[in-house]
């Protein structure tokens, strides 16, 4: 055999590790979940009730926390961020984009221990006693609001994530918004649009599917975020209308009752959560790099 | 007609504005996390911490010796591991890699890429930990480098691409072996970018958490065993921040500050390997 071809056979082993990494990871959650799935058929997903001592294991709390927690954090973080690359590639004078895209990713930099640390001494406290009492004083009859401030609890998680995707949403969209043809701003102009009017009618459009994408990219690192979620969300296994209540989320169980798991069927509910959390993250993700990729199947404005 | 020209006008001011105002809230953030790290931290960083052992609750002082040194030896591990994978995968995707393997890989990197790392840590568990019999330093290696591995691959996939055909042309109308062309001329044309993209995989890496929980576990003492718990500088966080004690809670301020200190020193690093301008590959 040729140096050539055996170059090729060795680099294509290394390479197909990874495909071998994403079946074996799949497998090994399902192979570690049977009890639980065999156990619970599918109301495993559907069953409200988590109560280990009793035996009774239903995701359904934690997949409704991962679920909320992380489209309120997409509420919050895809205006800014879209607005953040707006500035960014349509106003920004060239001298500060260099420091201000560097700041944006320093963000995303940070790690999510640290967001946790941060979200328990400083943002949490701040919402026990300035925010919360005020929404509930004067919006308190919205169910949104209900409920003692505790401080700790979705909103809490929801705003740490928002934070923590924020970075990413403005990155990617500001790589979509960099991709759009300047004819496509010049046409526009010169039929006397003014500025906002050219990126609603001919910068936006263009880059919808990428935007998207950035959407989804987000929305798919917010559902699988452990660390700052577990420190801040309050780890109570209840579904409740108030943003103010504690809640739980797939990540955060896994992580504060994994250790402690005792008992085959305890452990295998948790891989079981485990399982669920990497199909859904799996299809957001999917949905993401469908999204990103067809941008370079659009016509290149002729 | 004045009027709707007015209006237009008004609306565009406004959404500029509004655009200028995100940008503001988003880097809101960044300044209180960065204000609050750098007021709360910085009372107890000095040479003990770098220096000393955790000490026991309602002892002051002490240091995280033991979490500095693990997280260093876990990411060397990892390093170790995604390395030969990222590298030459990355080199197959970009040489050999237009079929339909090529897509696969492509695909399978990008989708372990998203994979929540406290998934990558319970496979982990089950794979390593399980068999074994017990928590270890290896696993937490091997946890990290499941997360840094597509990273590698995808970005020296990108980087190789960007190396011009003229190059390697070049170098087989002088009768290198195509072989001898992507190692000796194509890998090292690139390298810049490449170890650029491996120093952003380490910044990421360094902070990870979920995927050591159950893996290395953590360990309050000294200890360099690799079959053995280990101590790791976010997972000290972690324990100490969630903690009732004031003195670990500080202590928790002091990691987190050193923590972020590595990621930003590996994140300005590979800024400044893309700025300086290549110099003359003569490899």
């Amino acid at each position: 055999m040729s140096a050539d071809r055996i170059l090729k056979w060795v680099t294509a082993s290394f390479a197909m590790i990874v495909v071998v990494l994403l079946c074996g990871i799949g497998i090994m959650l399902l192979v570690k979940s049977w009890p639980a799935i065999h156990t619970f058929t599918w109301h495993f997903p559907l069953t409200r009730l988590w109560d280990p001592v009793q035996g009774a294991f239903g995701a359904l709390p934690f997949i409704y926390g991962t679920v909320v927690s992380s489209l309120l954090a997409l509420m919050m973080a895809l205006p800014l961020g879209l607005g953040i690359a707006i500035f960014l590639v349509e106003l920004c004078p060239d001298r500060l984009k260099g420091t201000i895209a560097f700041l944006v990713e320093l963000l995303a930099a940070i790690p999510s221990v640290i967001y946790g640390l941060w979200g328990i001494f400083f943002l949490v406290p701040w919402l026990r006693e300035t925010i919360e009492p005020w929404c509930i004083e004067h919006l308190g009859v919205v169910p949104l609001f209900e409920g003692p401030p505790y401080g700790i609890g979705m909103c809490a998680a929801g705003l740490v994530l928002a934070i923590m995707i924020l970075p990413i949403i403005a990155s990617i969209s500001r790589d979509v918004l960099e991709t759009v043809p300047n004819d496509q701003r010049e046409a526009a102009l010169a039929l006397g649009a003014t500025r906002w009017e050219m990126i609603r009618t001919a910068v936006l459009p263009y880059g919808r599917s990428g935007l998207f994408g950035a959407c989804f990219l987000g929305l798919g690192r917010a559902l699988g975020e452990t660390m700052a979620v577990t420190m801040v969300i309050g780890n109570r296994p209840e579904i409740s209308t108030s943003l103010f209540h504690p809640a739980a989320t797939m990540a955060s169980v896994v992580a504060n009752e994994f250790t402690e798991a005792t008992g085959e069927l305890y452990l295998s509910a948790l891989f079981g959560i485990g399982l669920v959390l990497l199909s859904i993250t799996f299809l957001v993700n999917l949905g993401a790099r469908w999204l990103v990729l067809s941008i370079g199947r659009l016509p290149q404005g002729t | 007609m004045q009027w709707r020209y007015h209006m237009r006008k008004i609306i565009d001011w406004s959404m500029s504005g509004a655009a200028m105002m995100a940008t503001l809230c988003g880097l809101i953030p960044l300044i209180l996390i960065s204000m609050h790290l750098l007021r709360r931290g910085i009372s107890s960083i000095n040479l003990d911490f770098f220096t000393h052992m955790p000490q026991p609750v309602g002892e002051p002082g002490g240091g995280m010796a033991n979490a500095i040194i693990g997280t260093c030896l876990m990411v060397g591990i990892a390093t170790a591991i995604a390395l030969p994978i990222g590298l030459l995968g990355g080199l197959y995707l970009s040489e050999f890699g237009e079929r339909r393997t090529g897509a696969a890989v492509r695909f399978a990197a990008d989708m372990l890429n998203g994979i929540p790392s406290i998934v990558i840590g319970i496979f982990v568990y089950g794979f390593v930990v399980v068999p074994l019999g017990h928590f270890s330093a290896m696993a937490g290696g091997i946890a990290l480098s499941i997360i840094m591995m597509p990273m590698i691959l995808r970005n020296t996939e990108e980087m190789l691409r960007l190396v011009p055909h003229a190059l390697r042309e070049a170098a087989l109308a002088l009768g290198i072996p195509y072989w001898k062309t992507l190692l000796r001329v194509v890998l090292v044309t690139a390298r810049r970018g490449i170890v650029t993209g491996i120093l952003l995989a380490l910044a990421r890496i360094a902070g990870e958490t979920a995927p050591l929980l159950f893996t290395a576990l953590g360990n309050q003492f000294w200890s360099l065993r690799l079959d053995q718990p280990m101590a790791a500088l976010p997972l000290q966080i972690f324990t100490y921040a969630i903690s009732p004690f004031e003195e670990w809670q500080q202590q928790a301020w002091s990691g987190a500050l050193v923590l972020i200190g590595i990621v930003v020193i590996l994140s300005l690093l590979s800024r400044w390997m893309v700025r300086v301008p290549q110099v003359k590959t003569d490899g």
